[in-house]
């Protein structure tokens, strides 16, 4: 499987966050993880990229899909919830921030390539995760997205539990990345984890040697 | 999502599957689910047997064209007799697994079928052995195959441990099944499971409805 090609990747590839994402709820906030790697083709071009951007100071957006699309989105919408919440005189729902990615995703579907997992706190319905794939809005328990995340299906199916507590919600997340990361080829580096509740959002950074190690045959 | 869906490029009927084969204290337990589909929207069969007797304690799974798998599996079937006549012993499944890669590494080009070769003999006691589709030979405590073995990765990963019971291990094959067949549109069915130990063979299936259910179901 070796190609032939005279110039890396990183000059004529588009760059990708081949990713693993993934977003939980809990009773009283949620968590989101994600990995650190991105990819232009098959050279690695950063090893730490935060892939958990922040919309508002309660709800965040995990990107994946083409780097560029994703990040312009996350910017698009901080912008607008910034307005809206000055227009509302209070902190956004989580729904609106869902709404606007939903927006952007829907119209420019065609032309974007980029899926955004939006979580968040707000006091009218608590932790609250939702997914705009393709245009789509949908509220879910939790979420996973990326290239990584085929693999991890299985284990998140068998391991979700509801009504789980935050530190369970962190393992889960973790776990769940590690695993995703061993077998995905563009996934890796660190975890980075973003637990968001009542109080406000704490962001975690756990380096690739702390992260639970699974049978390796 | 970009993925390459690697059956959908197979004309006829394939086997998009899920199978696995996983050692334990004493034996093997093989598996597979029964769904045989053409083109990824038509099923043709919910209850094929993926499953093929090649000896006494071998037995072999196939994933791919099920037309490419059917006759490879009955040359290989009557060399692997042939050798066990002129050896006057059973054959080793190492020996069988050999068989099979032969079979598929001179004859790449027209071929897209991969295997999973397990049983037991008395030299090495359990084993498994993988054949991927250009004809590499792996050994390894566990393997998984099939278009649904993408989504049981991680779960398989996390929840493998070396030397388990054989009640441990036909648990672990049937869940890692039913969480792939639950997320692969071309798996399904019912799941068949086989355990070879040194005094025999066990054929166990289990119809759709009792399988187990995880926590969306």
């Amino acid at each position: 499987m070796l190609q032939e090609s005279s110039e890396p990747g990183w000059i004529s590839e588009e760059v990708k966050t081949g990713t693993t994402i993934i977003a939980i709820e809990f009773d009283g906030g949620v968590v989101l993880g994600s990995d650190s790697r991105v990819s232009a083709g098959e050279t690695v071009v950063n090893r730490v990229m935060n892939k958990l951007s922040l919309l508002h100071d309660k709800i965040y957006c995990a990107l994946s899909g083409s780097a560029a699309d994703a990040q312009t989105i996350a910017e698009m919408v901080n912008y607008q919830l910034d307005v809206h919440s000055i227009e509302i005189g209070e902190d956004p729902q989580v729904r609106s921030a869902a709404t606007l990615v939903k927006n952007i995703s829907y119209k420019y579907k065609e032309e974007l390539s980029a899926h955004l997992i939006v979580a968040g706190w707000d006091k009218r319905g608590g932790g609250q995760v939702y997914v705009t794939l393709n245009g789509l809005l949908s509220r879910q328990p939790f979420a996973v997205g990326g290239s990584g995340s085929s693999y991890v299906y299985g284990f998140v199916d068998a391991e979700y539990r509801k009504g789980m507590n935050k530190e369970d919600c962190q393992q889960f997340v973790v776990n769940t990345i590690s695993l995703a990361m061993s077998r995905d080829g563009s996934s890796g580096g660190v975890a980075y984890l973003v637990t968001i509740d009542e109080k406000g959002a704490e962001e975690k950074c756990i380096l690739g040697n702390e992260l639970p190690t699974f049978y390796d045959h | 999502m970009e993925r390459k869906y690697m059956e959908s490029q197979i004309k006829g009927v394939s086997t998009g599957t899920t199978i696995l084969a996983v050692t334990f204290n004493g034996g093997v337990v093989i598996g597979s689910d029964s769904r045989a589909s053409m083109g990824g929207n038509y099923v043709c069969s919910k209850t094929i047997n993926k499953l093929i007797q090649v000896h006494d304690r071998i037995f072999c799974c196939i994933a791919g064209s099920l037309a490419d798998a059917q006759a490879v599996t009955k040359m290989a079937k009557f060399q692997i007799s042939l050798h066990s006549i002129q050896m006057d012993s059973p054959p080793l499944v190492k020996a069988a697994a050999s068989i099979l890669k032969e079979l598929c590494y001179n004859n790449k080009e027209e071929l897209q079928a991969g295997f999973i070769t397990a049983g037991w003999d008395k030299k090495r006691g359990p084993q498994v052995y993988t054949v991927a589709l250009g004809g590499m030979l792996l050994s390894m405590p566990f393997t998984i195959g099939g278009s649904g073995s993408t989504y049981i990765y991680g779960y398989t990963d996390a929840k493998y441990k070396p030397d388990m019971t054989k009640e441990e291990c036909l648990q672990f094959a049937t869940n890692a099944l039913a969480l792939a067949m639950g997320r692969d549109n071309v798996s399904g069915g019912v799941a068949h499971l086989v355990v070879i130990t040194e005094e025999g063979v066990e054929h166990v299936v289990i119809p759709g409805d009792k399988l187990p259910k995880f926590h969306d179901e």
